[in-house]
Formats: C-alpha cells, structure tokens, sequence
C-alpha cells in the first residue's frame, strides 16, 4: 500500500493526502479545477481502494464461500479479511458481529424489521431526532404502523442540538424500548452526544442504535466500550465503494434475531417445507453479497488507519473554523445549526436570503465548485426550519482553506448576478 | 461568471412574471412537488371551448422551476388544450433556451407537469 504509506505517521500533508484521490488532479470543467465540497453525500476515493476493487476484479472475480478452487478461496480470504478489519476498526473482537448490507439504509431497515419485529409492542415507543435522515426515520415509521408503537422526538434548541433535559423525559413512562440517533447531522453537522445518549438510554433499558453514516469517515466510533446495541454505516462515505455498508449488532440480539431476506448462504439446511438459519453473520447476508465492494472497503478502512487521526481532527476544525469565519461575511449567508464548532463535524449547511440552493449549486459548478443543495433526505428537520431546500458544503481531509476562500468569493459573485435589477 | 441560463429574460420570468397569481374561477388545477428540491408549484388554467384564456401559477422553489413555468404559461395562454397537451419536454427546453442537465431537467419541467396533469382527464377506471 504504497500510497497510504505516502501519508502515514505523525502529523497530516495534505498536499500529499490529495494526491492520493485521484478527481482533485482533475478539472471539473475545462480550466477549472474541481473544489470537492460534497463529501457528505459520498466521499473520494483513495486510489488504494480503487486498485484493490480492480484487483479482486482482474485477479480474483471469484465467488466467496463454498469454492474449493484457488480464485474462491483468495477471494473468501480477502473477502473475510475486510470482515475482520473492520471489526477492529469499530472495536469487536468477534468479526461475526460485523454484517455486510448495500449501506446504511439497507442496515437500519434490517434492525427495524427484524428487531422491530420481534421487540416492539403496541405503545412502546421509538426515540428519534428531527436530525435524522430519512434512512433513520422512515424505517422507524413502516415497523411502529406494522407494530402499534409510536414515534417520540427528542427536543432541539435553536442551534439544532438535542435537549438533554427534555431527552430524559421521553422515557418517564417506561416504554421506549429503542433510541435511533445519528452520530452527525448530514444537513447541519451538528454531533449529538452519543456517549451520554447511549449511557442515558441503556439507564432506562432501551437500545440505542447509533447512524454513523456521517460521523465514522471523520471519528471513530468504539461500539463495544461504548455499548452500543447496534451501529450502521456506508462503506462510500469512509472513502470505500457504493453498494457496501456494515450493520454491527451485540451478539446477543443478531443471535434472537429473525433474517430478513432468506435465500442462499443464510441457511445451514434447507428441507421441502422448512430452513434452517446459518450462523452469524451468515444468517443476514442471504444472496452472493458484493465481494469487491466489501474488499474495496476494507482497503477504505485500512486507509483511514493509515492517517493520524487527531491530525485530520485538526485539519478538519481548521476547515470548519475557517469556513464558519469567511462565509459569515458573505451577505445573506444563513447558517443551519451553531456558529460554535465544538459539536459539530465539518459540514456547513446554509441557505441565502433570495436565492433557492439548487440555483445557488448549479451557478457554484460553474466554478468547479460541488455543493449539494435540496432536503437532503431530512424534510422533517427542513419543516421544522420552515424552508423547502437548503445548501451544504462538507469537507474531508482533502479540503484546504484555499478552497473555502474560494467558495465564499463564488458565493458572494454569484449574489450579484442573481440580483433582481 | 455569466450563465445562460439566468440571463436577464429568466430572471425577468423569476421575479416578476405576469402569470404569478390566482385566478378567481380556475377550470383547471394541479398542484406538484419536486421531492428532489422541496420546489412546489400550483398551476390553474381557465379554458373556453378548447381554446386556454388564463394561466396562472403560484410556487417556491429555485429560478428555473418558477421561470419554466412562466415561459410555458405566456407560450399557452391562447393556444388549443390539443397544443397544450402535444407540449414536450423538448419544447420547454427551447423555450429556457439553454439545455438542462438530467438534474435540473426536473426543475424546468415541473410546471410544464402540472400543467399537463391539470388538462389531463384523471377519473381514470382502476
């Protein structure tokens, strides 16, 4: 892995970093390079991830599981492999607590429905936040009707942080069986604080499922010292491929668990009228699951183990700051969540006065510049905020504060050509 | 950086176009979400015989969702419902006078949608 190894030790040259993401050597259009500031809605790509998707696909494209020939079994090894790292990344000893899904969304819907399922009573309640995106709310929603459980918000102050307070209240009447919160706002980057969440929930007896899709590409997320019940994410936030993401689940509770789609490899034996459940984590993943996505995430992991993590912690609140500091001066920038950065991650979500984010995204790519404008899949919060749509600019490591001077000059030309005359 | 696409004559339609409005007996009327963007729109029409007299649309959302509108409002008023129906996608990409990503294009064809929805029949056997 040469080009981790570009990057590793003490300390973050991101000069260096960049070079290992192959679409910011690239110009968005001719002459313009690519200002890359859409890395909440998927994430570059190390080209160590790239070449270990090639490589299981020119090299190995066999089947994982089951194959006794050489391609099968290096493909199960490597397959297995990415399996175990990302255990320890989350830190499992047990890698059969690490259950592959085509993300996060597929991962919550398996919770809800299998767990959902089996746990939840008419009356019981789900805890949720305004925060969430739709992947943590909607699957909520379909098993409380299938259930008779009813969905309870935690309270938000103006700066789109959770009210603690009102947070313990949810739980006087001894029926949340289940807080479903995320570990970073995708609209507002605001980071709820799991730990205490997590802490006042399991005091209560509820399960706290953690949505990591935002927050796991920039901190980690120690599921068993935390005591999380169950945590998902997707692999092309962490700078893996689409199609992959993790579901971790306590053994205890994926063990009671029913599967939810039955089909080849989740069975240990199957008879004309009945089956028999395979292990963990066998008994989640029915079908072939998508091998070199999950190799290519494993390499995404192993890339992110590479860096110094309180480096790119640095970087980032650099990046935050810096943004924070320049657009504050752009006139009519309206910034989603608090101005402080101390509880949140490095996204700006905003809107201007007079100009619809989508026409604000569209004008901003003139200037290579990607933005992601919309709801982003967060009507509920979006409502709550009495605006349709809003724009957001989220950085990586692989951002500089060049790039961000850049964008708030961009902002404020494109407010002046905007103008109504 | 000048674009195009919001030229003078868009932003015109954006801020201040003549078929913003409601009109007092609608024969005709559709509203539509853009799911993508949280632009919504509202669309009514008044018809005579099978000739549109009236087009009127009220909304939020981004320049090209509301000044499609209106450039497909001005291009209907006094036109057949046959003609309003036989509108494409194409023609309200002409009528932008730019052409739109695939993104985009469920900006400027929302008011075009609604319209169609409004003149279209929905008592339909299920």
């Amino acid at each position: 892995m040469a080009d981790a190894a570009a990057v590793r030790g003490p300390g973050l040259d991101v000069a260096k970093a960049r070079g290992n993401f192959p679409p910011l050597a690239e110009e968005a259009r001719p002459g313009v390079p690519l200002r890359y500031f859409d890395s909440a809605a998927t994430a570059l790509k190390p080209s160590t991830v790239i070449e270990s998707v090639r490589e299981c696909m020119a090299e190995y494209p066999a089947n994982v599981h089951r194959g006794l020939h050489v391609l099968s079994e290096r493909a199960t090894e490597a397959f297995e492999g990415a399996r175990a790292r990302i255990a320890l990344f989350l830190g499992v000893d047990d890698p059969a607590q690490v259950i592959f899904t085509r993300g996060t969304t597929e991962a919550i819907n398996l919770v809800a429905r299998s767990w959902g399922k089996m746990a939840l009573r008419p009356g019981d309640a789900i805890v949720v936040s305004e925060l969430e995106h739709h992947a943590n709310l909607v699957p909520w929603q379909m098993i409380a009707a299938e259930t008779g459980a009813v969905l309870r918000y935690v309270a938000l102050n103006d700066d789109l942080e959770y009210d603690l307070d009102s947070f313990d209240r949810l739980f006087d009447d001894g029926r949340v069986r289940m807080v479903a919160t995320t570990g970073m706002s995708n609209v507002s980057g605001v980071r709820p604080p799991i730990e205490e969440i997590v802490r006042r929930a399991r005091d209560r007896g509820a399960r706290v499922l953690i949505d990591a899709a935002q927050s796991l590409a920039h901190e980690r997320l120690d599921v068993a010292r935390m005591g999380v019940d169950f945590a998902a994410f997707s692999g092309h936030k962490v700078f893996g491929p689409t199609g992959v993401g993790v579901l971790y689940g306590k053994r205890e509770l994926l063990e009671a668990m029913e599967p939810v789609l039955g089909g080849g490899n989740m069975v240990l034996r199957v008879e004309r009228d009945r089956a028999v459940w395979n292990e963990l984590p066998d008994k989640f993943e029915a079908g072939t699951p998508p091998i070199a996505e999950v190799i290519g995430l494993g390499a995404a992991i192993e890339y992110i183990e590479s860096l110094d993590a309180d480096a790119v912690a640095r970087h980032e609140r650099t990046l935050i700051d810096h943004a924070h500091a320049r657009l504050r001066e752009v006139e009519g920038f309206r910034l989603l969540g608090p101005w402080g950065t101390a509880g949140k991650g490095p996204i700006v979500g905003f809107t201007m006065d007079g100009t619809h984010p989508h026409d604000l995204s569209h004008l901003l790519d003139r200037y290579g510049i990607a933005i992601r404008a919309g709801h982003h899949c967060a009507m509920p919060l979006h409502a709550r905020l009495g605006i349709p749509a809003s724009a957001r600019a989220s950085f990586a490591l692989y951002n500089t504060t060049e790039e961000i001077d850049l964008l708030a000059e961009a902002l404020g030309s494109i407010k002046t050509m905007l103008r109504r005359r | 950086m000048d674009d195009p696409l919001y030229r003078e004559e868009i932003l015109d339609h954006y801020y201040s176009s003549p078929y913003r409005g409601r009109l007092d007996r609608p024969d005709h009327a559709c509203d539509l979400d853009n799911p993508f963007c949280g632009d919504q729109i509202h669309v009514e029409l008044t018809v005579e015989g099978d000739r549109i007299q009236e087009v009127r649309f009220d909304g939020k959302g981004c320049v090209i969702s509301q000044a499609a509108t209106s450039l497909v409002a001005e291009r209907l008023e006094g036109a057949t419902v046959q003609e309003a129906l036989q509108l494409g996608p194409a023609d309200v990409v002409k009528l932008l006078g730019m052409p739109l990503t695939p993104t985009r294009m469920k900006c400027g064809l929302l008011g075009w949608k609604a319209i169609q929805k409004a003149l279209t029949p929905t008592d339909v056997a299920v």
